[in-house]
């Protein structure tokens, strides 16, 4: 059984249908990019998944168990975490507490939460910035602590929303290696990411949507020869030259 | 610097000595409102400057503390010290299912979801009129003439305040409140029930404004609708306690409180009579007249206090200590400006 099955989901914002009949399912262990143009409805679709929204149509089946319109907190604890793609620290706490706080998910005293905190840190190679006040942290460091809270609550599932973007050379292979040492961990990813490079090397499948429609879904392989693909996705990218 | 350390130890050995030594009643009933609102705004505090659900409605809660002494008197013929216990209980009860409900607005909603609270509580203690006695309020005789016991009481009170705060905000809660105060949704996904979590700080706030509502109950002996279920003298001001101390730091409220009574105080005797004084020396008419108004208009006093503190202090005296030192130069300027904001949930490894 599939950790994550995503089943015929709509989701419409009044006349606006940001997701629109999408279905998927990730694989224990795997890596799953999830693609498409600018307001393709990535992000929405993640917000329906990790519960922010309920989805309009279809369900979200996770471990199992239909969790549509299920509460976000009760999913981190049945093993779900996420990344927002606009990054949101506890502005005003340390890199350190940021971490605590979410670490307390599983742990129950103040001493074996910031234990993990102190690992996940230096997992994410942020150890060296456990007492910066994180509203002054570098958008690349904000990016990882996005990372590090989300993994200090021990999670199953990860979803990454756009964790390389805006990185520069030397932070985005930082970050690279530390996802593939997640992986490496045990951890199923699923990562929406708009440089295809690094999500053709590290997915073992990709998703692609566009204007909420899944028009593809295959190996990195398959994907980057599928003409729909390079038509609607590459082809916006290309001209956009937004991104590379 | 170390004497930050050992400072609310002396202040606590002062408060301690503090009517033995002056002897003075005035002084004394002075002291035993500021401990009053320390209290309060350590409470207003933990849900407002904490957890970031700004409250304007924390007469609520005092009020029914206030009552609730009162009424174990008038309808029960128990001791109003019995207020202290049930008061604070009380106002969990009125408190938890407005939160359940306004929980779910966020920011300026519920901030004015709590000032509705605050009204129906006023006009809920007006109009049962078999039960409260309306605007006639409710008279009780003090149990003690003198001052000292009140004052004791008071002072226990803030401490445990401070104390229970403390503990509160460095355990998981702490972590918990703070994070629903910088981001609501990183919170949820997260894992906290950000609903839950925010009911459990307005209980405990709740909890502790309604014991203030019992003492004043029993320290002043009289309360009606218009005093403890005040909009103006109990909700704006515990904002203020909480601001001008400043918001979010663990000794602002403290702070905030010996400010805003001797503040209110200043206002309400007028300069301690000198206005009027000097105004009458004048012997002009219109500085008379003058002197007056201002004397009277304590009420903008405040507000002028809190636009001034806003504007120069935003992070109250206490988070803004190093920039009063620095604008008094009694300290070089330094960069390593990181306010004292928010320690409270700073780990040391
Ligand atoms: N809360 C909302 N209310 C109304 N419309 C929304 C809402 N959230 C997203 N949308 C709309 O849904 C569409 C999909 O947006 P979404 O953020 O999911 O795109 P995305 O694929 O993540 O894009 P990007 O690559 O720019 O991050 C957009 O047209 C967006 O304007
Ligand atoms: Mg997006």
């Amino acid at each position: 059984m599939s950790l994550l099955r995503i089943d015929n989901v709509t989701k419409s914002f009044g006349g606006l249908t940001a997701v629109s009949n999408v279905s998927f399912e990730v694989e224990k262990g795997e890596i799953v990019g999830l693609i498409g143009p600018n307001g393709a409805g990535k992000t929405t679709l993640f917000n329906v998944i990790n519960g922010f929204y309920k989805p309009t149509r279809g369900s979200i089946i996770f471990k199992n168990e239909n969790v549509s319109g299920k509460k976000t907190h009760k999913l981190c604890k049945r093993g779900m975490a996420r990344t927002f793609q606009v990054v949101k620290p506890l502005q005003r706490l340390s890199v350190l507490d940021n971490v605590i706080a979410s670490a307390y998910v599983r742990e129950n005293t103040h001493k074996k939460a910031q234990k993990v905190a102190m690992e996940v840190l230096e997992f994410t190679n942020l150890a060296g910035d456990a007492h910066v006040i994180s509203k002054g942290l570098p958008l690349g460091k904000r990016k990882r602590l996005e990372i590090a809270r989300a993994l200090a609550t021990k999670p199953d599932l990860l979803l990454l929303d756009e964790s390389f973007a805006g990185l520069n050379p030397s932070e985005l292979n930082e970050s690279i290696e530390i996802v593939r040492k997640i992986k490496e961990d045990g951890i199923t990813i699923l990562i929406i990411e708009h440089h295809m490079k690094i999500i053709m090397s590290i997915s073992d499948r990709v998703v692609v949507l566009s204007y909420g429609e899944k028009i593809a879904h295959g190996t990195p392989t398959e994907i980057g020869t599928d003409s729909t693909v390079i038509e609607a996705y590459l082809g916006v990218a290309h001209e956009g030259g937004a991104h590379a | 610097m170390d004497i930050k350390k050992y400072l609310p130890y002396i202040t606590l050995a002062v408060l301690v000595l503090f009517p033995i030594v002056v002897k003075n009643d005035y002084y004394t009933h002075l002291m035993i409102l500021v401990l009053m609102w320390v209290v309060i705004g350590s409470a207003w505090n933990l849900i407002a400057g904490y957890t970031g659900q700004v409250s304007f409605g924390d007469a609520a809660f005092f009020g029914t503390g206030a009552y609730t002494a009162g009424l174990m008197v008038t309808k029960l013929g128990w001791s109003p010290w019995w207020g202290l216990l049930f008061g604070g209980f009380m106002a969990v009860l009125i408190a938890m299912p407005f939160g359940w409900i306004c929980f779910r607005l966020r920011g300026a909603y519920f901030a004015l979801a709590t000032l509705a609270l605050n009204e129906i509580m006023r006009h809920i203690a007006t109009i049962w009129e078999s039960l409260t006695d309306g605007m006639v309020g409710i008279l009780i005789m003090q149990d003690f003439v003198s001052k000292l016991p009140y004052y004791y009481i008071a002072l226990a009170l803030a401490v445990t305040t401070i104390v229970v705060i403390k503990i509160v905000m460095g355990s998981k809660w702490g972590y918990y409140f703070l994070s629903i105060r910088e981001d609501q949704d990183a919170a949820e996904s997260l894992g906290i029930d950000t609903h839950h979590y925010k009911m459990w700080s307005l209980a405990i706030a709740a909890w502790l404004t309604g014991v203030a509502g019992a003492l004043y109950m029993n320290y002043m002996g009289f309360i009606d609708p218009h005093v403890v279920f005040s909009l103006h003298d109990i909700s704006i001001m515990a904002i203020l306690v909480g601001i001008v101390g400043g918001v979010g730091t663990h000794y602002g409220p403290a702070v905030g409180a010996f400010v805003m009574v001797a503040v209110q105080e200043l206002f309400r005797t007028g300069g301690f009579g000198i206005v009027m004084k000097l105004a009458k020396a004048s012997e002009s008419e219109f500085i008379i007249d003058m002197a007056q108004v201002i004397t009277k208009a304590h009420v903008m006093g405040f507000g002028i206090l809190v636009v001034l503190s806003i504007l120069y202090l935003p992070n109250g005296f206490v988070g803004d200590w190093d920039k009063i030192l620095r604008f008094l130069r009694l300290k070089r300027p330094n960069n390593m400006d990181n306010n004292d904001i928010d320690n409270i949930g700073e780990a040391k490894p």
